[in-house]
């Protein structure tokens, strides 16, 4: 789960790790009133779950006697950024912030290496940069450091290893070392998956500072952070995605093209799409409707496949390991029933009660396109929804 | 022969009287398992099903019944501490089925692996299927033959998908495994490659990857050094999106080396015959065998 920079800072704070004086602002007046009592030059940043701000208007310095109308400006628009689709996302609040005299942008993050199954730090002294870029260009100028469990608790050698490799004065390592440890603390504690600061700056005062504050806290452990669960803001995610997740579909993302695809899996859901690809076809979604044997489920996977209006054929894909042919059967029928479904709908079954399944699709009677074989249901699909096949 | 569970099999289910739990070991024992005791903290004395003795705690589950083998179906925020009990009993192969651990939790199961002689499968996978001898997990058995192809995958469908395609086409396996979808499994490819190519019953090896993390990667340069038989693979998520997560936690593209198309490469470099769709595999896995 992604939670706004403004709460990153604030759990950023909690763990000793500075930040620029700063208020979240959700109405343009309280803008301009935070903007009064940060001094003459402020910085408004909008508070999206999308990267890219600072490139298309989402970080806006301004006079604080202006603060008011560049806030007007920005809160309840959109924001379009290289990581949002087309549509954006909307802004509905403003960090509010002092501004700062930069030296230096530095680069600190924290993930989990799955290659080592340990915690990673990653820094770099190119900051402020695509990051992704500078370890593609140039590899080594990135840092790296495990956090090893078998310490138990983070020990200070490995931030003063990070300190020193990106030649900070002994003053600055003095703070970067709790700096760093906190943010390892954070990790930690809270079940990140990933934390990052892009800029951590230099400033011409010495002092070292989180500028920008990104964290994503692991899912799985959500239950057991009451607070950050909270946090979940839906307004920032895709409504169609919001609208599957309210029914109970938690893995359904929309993607471009035009058949929709109901799969049970996430690697058969991929697997599926590859495959639509691959015949000539373009998903219109990536949904693995899990392991569930709940025909209701069904229904509602119908219900959000079809209201997307870009989608021209629905292809059910299923092998039934858990979950059960039969159920997924009945589940269409129902979908039938209880929905007007416009398009053509490619069927494939296989794998546990498989036989059953079929005999639930012959006596609904339905107009339904089946196909035994994967690949022969794919380009099936890709036919139906080119208006070939119906 | 087949490779972590066979006819010698002793299982232990932890979880055995949840409805999973249940279900699956009912499975497990029709295929022919031996499930020789359960584990519900709290039931221990009874017996599950009037067959399989229950007991309070792994370690004296297996002393009393000699088990050899763990599967878990607990639920999330406890599957760690079942996997650190089975452990600590000294049981391997432990099977976790459970999907949703918090990946905190798997980083101190790892870490605890890590220097021991113990082989954990998943979490968060379908666990093993030897042919015709034993299952230690969750897979349909109806689509599988016994015969000389391993098989090992990240994806649970995707296991079943490709097995039946392989048994449709003649081709039986000698063990199918699902690794998990989760960042920190278990046992990554490398491992099971590794034990495939030492079985001298596996002539060929089909893998099934996919996108996000560098376990791919790993297993080619292995495969470059030390794996001589035969191998097909096929890796999904070529038409994913970068950034969004697909299902699993660990199938999210960051960076190229995530990439399907980056992880085709080295496998092809490392003389791994690549499937471009799961139908293609059978084919591809005959050529490789020349067959």
């Amino acid at each position: 789960m992604k939670i706004h920079e403004y709460q990153a800072k604030s759990l950023f704070a909690e763990f000793g790790i500075p930040v620029p004086r700063g208020k979240v602002a959700r109405k343009a007046t309280e803008a301009g009133a935070f903007a009064a009592e940060l001094g003459e030059k402020v910085v408004l940043k909008a508070q999206v779950h999308a990267g890219g701000r600072g490139k298309s208007g989402g970080v806006r310095i301004t006079g604080s006697y202006d603060a008011v109308k560049v806030a007007g400006e920005m809160l309840g628009t959109r924001l379009v950024t290289h990581q949002t689709g087309p549509e954006g996302v909307p802004i509905n609040s403003l960090l509010v912030e002092e501004t700062l005299n930069v030296e230096r942008e530095l680069y600190l993050a924290i993930v989990v290496d799955s290659a080592s199954g340990m915690p990673m730090i990653m820094a770099s002294e190119a900051g402020g940069m695509d990051i992704e870029e500078v370890a593609a260009k140039t590899p080594e100028k990135i840092l790296t450091a495990h956090i090893d469990p078998g310490m138990m608790f983070f020990q200070p050698f490995i931030a003063r290893k990070i300190a020193f490799g990106l030649n900070l004065s002994p003053a600055l390592v003095r703070q970067a070392v709790p700096l760093i440890s906190g943010l390892c603390r954070l990790f930690q504690t809270k079940d990140c998956s990933m934390v990052e600061i892009n800029p951590l700056v230099v400033t011409d005062d010495a002092r070292l500072l989180a500028l920008d504050a990104k964290i994503n806290i692991d899912d799985n452990a959500l239950y057991r952070h009451k607070k950050i669960s909270a946090m979940y803001d839906e307004t920032q995610e895709d409504p169609l995605e919001v609208e599957a997740k309210s029914k109970g579909i938690e893995n359904y993302i929309k993607l471009d093209g035009d058949i929709a695809n109901l799969v049970n899996g996430a690697g058969m859901a991929m697997a599926t799409m590859d495959t639509l690809k691959l015949v000539g076809g373009n998903p219109a979604n990536f949904l693995d409707i899990g392991t569930i044997n709940d025909p209701a489920r069904v229904v509602n996977a119908f219900r959000i496949l079809t209201a997307d209006p870009c989608v021209k054929a629905v292809f059910v894909n299923i092998f039934g390991g858990m979950a059960r042919a039969d159920v997924i059967a009945t589940g269409i029928v129902k979908a039938f029933e209880e929905i007007e479904i416009k398009v053509p709908v490619v069927v494939r079954l296989a794998g546990t009660n498989v036989s059953e399944g079929d005999k639930v699709l012959d006596e609904s009677g339905l107009n339904l396109i089946r196909a035994t074989n994967f690949q022969e249901a794919a380009e099936k699909a890709v036919a139906a929804a080119a208006g070939k096949l119906s | 022969m087949s490779i972590l569970i066979d006819e010698n099999t002793r299982l232990l289910v932890q979880g055995i009287t949840g409805s999973e739990g249940t279900f699956h070991a009912k499975a497990c024992i029709e295929y022919g398992t031996k499930v020789v005791a359960g584990c519900p903290p709290g039931k221990g004395g009874q017996m599950w099903e009037d067959k399989v003795p229950v007991f309070n705690g792994v370690k004296e589950a297996v002393n009393e019944t000699g088990a050899n083998a763990s599967i878990i179906f607990v639920p999330a925020a406890l599957a760690a501490d079942a996997i650190f009990e089975s452990a600590d009993a000294g049981i391997s192969p432990i099977v976790c089925i459970t999907e949703g651990i918090p990946t905190s939790d798997m980083i101190a199961v790892s870490h605890y692996l890590k220097d021991k002689d113990i082989r954990l499968i998943g979490p968060n996978c379908p666990g093993i299927l030897s042919p015709g001898k034993c299952k230690a997990g969750i897979m349909p058995t109806g689509a599988t033959a016994p015969g000389k192809v391993g098989l090992c995958s990240r994806s649970g469908t995707l296991t079943y998908e490709i097995t039946a395609m392989l048994t449709e086409a003649g081709i039986g396996q000698s063990t199918c495994i699902g690794l998990g979808g989760d960042p920190i499994i278990g046992t990554p490819f490398i491992k099971v490659l590794e034990l495939f190519n030492e079985d001298p019953d596996t002539e060929a090896i089909v893998m099934i990857g996919e996108i996000g993390g560098t376990a791919e990667q790993a297993a080619a340069e292995y495969i470059k050094a030390h794996v001589k038989k035969p191998m097909a693979a096929f890796i999904a998520g070529s038409s994913a999106p970068p950034g969004r997560r697909m299902g699993h936690a660990g199938a999210i593209v960051t960076g190229t080396a995530g990439l399907a198309s980056e992880k085709k490469r080295v496998l092809a470099e490392a003389g791994v015959r690549i499937a471009e769709s799961p139908a293609d595999i059978p084919a591809k896995i005959r050529e490789a065998m020349g067959v």
